[in-house]
C-alpha cells in the first residue's frame, strides 16, 4: 500500500514524467502529422485505388482484384520486370565491385587523397537530368565521343548504343556505374578506416601475404558495408526513371521499359490510376521481398564484430 | 627467392629488388588511379568542349576537342532559349524553403527521440526508420490526388510543404545519432538553470549540432536539385518549372543544338558542384554518420 506521504512525494515526479512525455509528443508531432497525412493516408488510399478503375474524372469504380489479375496477362508488365531485373543485375554488382576497388586503391596511403576522393565522388552530386543529357550526347551514334574514340583508336565504327535492343541496357549500366561509383567508394572508405590496425599487424607477424590479409581481414570486416551498399544499391536501381524518360523513352521496342517508367506511363500519360496503383503496390512488395531476402541471407555472410561473444 | 627473408642481413641486390618492386607497385597504383580519374572527368570535359562550339562544329565527325572559334555566347543563348531565370528562381525558392522546413522539423523530432522519454518512443522511432523502405513511387499517385483535392497542383507547394512535417527519416536519423553523442550533463546543467525542454533544445543542442545540421542542409539542397519525377508530376505550366523541368523542355524544343544543351546542363551543375566543394568536409562526415549518400534515385 502506498501511504499518503509517499503519494505526496511521488506526485511531483509523476507530474514531471508526464510533462516530459507531453513535451516528447509535442516535439515529434511534426513527424506524426506528416506521417499520417503524407505516408499512411496515401498508402491506404493507394491500396483502395488499386482495387478500382479510375481515370481521375468522377469517382473510382470498385473492381476488386481485377487490376492484379490483369497484370498477370500484361506482357509489358513482365517486360518491365525483366528489364529492371537485368539492369539491376548489371548495375548493382558492378557498382559494388568497382566501388570497392577504388576504395582499396585510395586506402593505400595515396598522396592527395582529398583530391582523388573529390574527383571520384563528383558525378554523384550532379543532377540526373543533366547527366542524362550528357550521356545521351556521349552515346550519340554519329557525333558522340564514344564512337569517335572507338573509330580513332580501334578503327571500329561504333554502334547506335541507345537505339539497339541489345546495347541499351549495358549502356545505361555503364552510365550508372560512372554516376554511382563515388557513393559506394565513400561508404567503403569509412568502413576501411574503421578496421583496427592491430589485425593487420598480427597478420604481418604471422607472415601473411597481402592477398591473405585481404581475404582473411579486409573482406570479412567489410561485409556489413557491402551489405549496406547492396540494399541501398538495389533499391536505387529498381527506382530508375529519369534516365528512361530523358534518354530512351523506354525503347527501342520496350527494351528499356523500366518498371517505374511503365508505372508513370499508366498513371500520368494514360490516367489509369487504378492499374498504376496496383503496379505501385506490386513494386512495394518486390522491394520488401528483396530487402527481406538480403537481410535473411546476411546471417550467412555478414560479419559483425562482437557477434562471436554473443553466441558464447 | 629463398634469400628474400634474409634480405636485411645480406643487403645488396635483394634490397634493391624489393625497393624496385615497391616502386613499381606504387607507380601501378597511381597509373590505375589516374586512368580512373580520366574516365570520370572525360565526359565532363567533353560536355564543356561541346558547350563552347558552334552548332555546326558540334555536329562534325570526327569531333575536335578545342572549339574553334570559342563561342561563349552559347551560355547566354542557352539560358535565354527558355526563361531559365524563372526556373532558377523556382528551384532556389523550393530548395531554400525545403532546407528551412527540414532543419526545423527534423531537428525537433530528432531531439524528441534522442532526449525525451515517452511511452512508445522506441516503437515510433522504428516506424520512422521503416518509412525509409517505402519508395516514393508508391506514394506518387495518392499524393497527386491529395494535392489535387487541396488545389495545389501546378504550384510549388507540393514540393515544399511535406518537408515541414518531419523532414524525412534520414534527416531525423542523422540528427538523432548526432544528438546522442552530446553529453547529457549539458542538459542537466541547463535544467538546473531552469531551462525547459525547448530552451535546452534551442540554446544547447542546436548550437552544438552545426556540423550535423550542415550535412542535413547540404543533402536536402542536392536532393531538391536532383528531383525530377516530383516536379514532372505536380507542375505543368512553364512559369512554375524547376531547372530540371526546363532542361527537359529544352530537349524537346531544340532537338539538335547540343552545344546549347551542354551549356544549360553545365550551368545546372554549378549549384551542386559549388555546394559540394564548399561543404566537402560536412558532406563526407555526414555520409559517414548516415552511412548513406542521400542523393540519387
Amino acid at each position: 500500500m502506498v501511504t499518503q506521504q509517499q503519494w505526496i512525494q511521488r506526485l511531483p515526479r509523476l507530474r514531471m514524467r508526464q510533462l516530459e512525455a507531453l513535451a516528447g509528443y509535442l516535439f515529434i508531432s511534426p513527424w506524426v502529422i506528416g506521417f499520417l497525412i503524407f505516408t499512411i493516408g496515401p498508402l491506404i488510399a493507394s491500396m483502395y485505388f488499386s482495387l478500382t478503375e479510375w481515370d481521375l474524372i468522377g469517382s473510382p469504380t470498385f473492381v476488386g482484384a481485377a487490376n492484379y489479375t490483369a497484370m498477370l496477362e500484361d506482357r509489358f508488365f513482365w517486360q518491365s520486370l525483366q528489364v529492371t531485373a537485368l539492369y539491376s543485375l548489371g548495375r548493382v554488382p558492378l557498382g559494388i565491385i568497382f566501388g570497392l576497388l577504388v576504395a582499396l586503391l585510395l586506402n593505400q596511403e595515396v598522396r592527395g587523397i582529398g583530391i582523388w576522393r573529390v574527383i571520384y565522388y563528383l558525378p554523384v552530386v550532379l543532377p540526373t537530368v543533366a547527366i542524362s543529357l550528357l550521356w545521351l550526347w556521349i552515346y550519340n551514334p554519329e557525333y558522340g565521343v564514344l564512337n569517335w574514340f572507338l573509330w580513332t583508336f580501334f578503327g571500329i565504327e561504333g554502334p547506335a548504343w541507345l537505339q539497339s535492343e541489345t546495347l541499351v541496357l549495358p549502356s545505361l549500366i555503364v552510365m550508372a556505374v560512372w554516376t554511382m561509383l563515388g557513393r559506394y567508394m565513400i561508404i567503403y572508405l569509412s568502413g576501411l578506416q574503421s578496421i583496427a590496425n592491430e589485425l593487420y599487424e598480427a597478420a604481418n607477424i604471422d607472415g601473411a601475404h597481402s592477398w591473405q590479409k585481404f581475404f582473411a581481414i579486409t573482406l570479412p570486416m567489410l561485409t556489413p558495408i557491402i551489405f549496406f551498399n547492396l540494399v541501398i544499391g538495389l533499391i536505387d536501381s529498381f527506382k530508375i526513371f529519369t534516365q528512361a524518360y530523358i534518354m530512351t523513352d523506354g525503347g527501342p521496342r520496350f527494351s528499356s521499359l523500366f518498371y517505374v517508367y511503365y508505372l508513370y506511363q499508366h498513371a500520368f500519360e494514360r490516367f489509369n490510376m487504378g492499374y498504376a496503383s496496383a503496379l505501385a503496390w506490386v513494386f512495394f512488395a518486390i522491394i520488401m521481398v528483396f530487402t527481406l531476402l538480403i537481410f535473411r541471407s546476411s546471417k550467412l555472410w555478414v560479419y559483425y564484430e562482437g557477434m562471436d561473444q554473443e553466441k558464447n | 627467392m629463398a634469400i628474400k627473408t634474409q634480405a636485411p642481413q645480406s643487403a645488396g641486390v635483394p634490397v634493391q629488388m624489393y625497393r624496385l618492386q615497391r616502386w613499381f607497385k606504387r607507380a601501378l597504383l597511381y597509373i590505375v588511379l589516374i586512368l580512373g580519374a580520366v574516365l570520370v572527368l572525360v565526359p565532363l570535359a567533353w560536355s564543356i568542349s561541346t558547350s563552347l562550339k558552334t552548332t555546326a562544329q558540334a555536329l562534325t565527325f570526327p569531333p575536335v576537342w578545342i572549339p574553334e572559334p570559342i563561342v561563349w555566347r552559347n551560355y547566354v543563348d542557352a539560358l535565354t532559349s527558355m526563361p531559365f531565370h524563372i526556373f532558377y528562381a523556382n528551384s532556389l525558392i523550393i530548395a531554400v524553403l525545403r532546407v528551412i522546413g527540414v532543419l526545423i522539423s527534423s531537428s525537433l523530432v530528432a531531439y524528441g527521440f534522442a532526449r525525451l522519454r515517452f511511452p512508445g518512443r522506441n516503437f515510433l522511432f522504428i516506424l520512422v526508420l521503416s518509412t525509409l523502405m517505402i519508395p516514393f513511387q508508391v506514394l506518387i499517385i495518392p499524393r497527386f490526388v491529395l494535392f489535387r483535392e487541396l488545389g495545389w497542383l501546378d504550384s510549388l507547394a507540393p514540393l515544399i510543404v511535406p518537408s515541414f512535417f518531419g523532414g524525412g527519416a534520414l534527416a531525423i536519423f542523422l540528427l538523432r545519432q548526432y544528438f546522442m553523442t552530446i553529453p547529457t550533463e549539458l542538459d542537466d546543467a541547463a535544467k538546473i538553470d531552469g531551462c525547459g525542454p525547448f530552451a535546452t533544445f534551442w540554446r544547447i543542442m542546436l548550437p552544438l549540432s552545426r556540423p550535423a545540421l550542415g550535412a542535413v542542409a547540404v543533402f536536402e539542397v542536392l536532393d531538391t536539385w536532383d528531383d525530377f519525377l516530383g516536379p514532372l508530376i505536380y507542375i505543368s505550366s512553364p512559369e512554375n518549372f524547376t531547372v530540371e523541368l526546363g532542361l527537359n523542355a529544352m530537349r524537346t524544343e531544340y532537338f539538335t543544338e547540343w552545344n546549347l544543351f551542354m551549356a544549360a546542363s553545365l550551368v545546372a551543375m554549378i549549384v551542386p558542384i559549388s555546394i559540394f566543394f564548399v561543404a566537402q568536409k560536412h558532406f563526407i562526415s555526414g555520409i559517414a554518420i548516415a552511412g548513406s549518400g542521400g542523393v540519387k534515385g
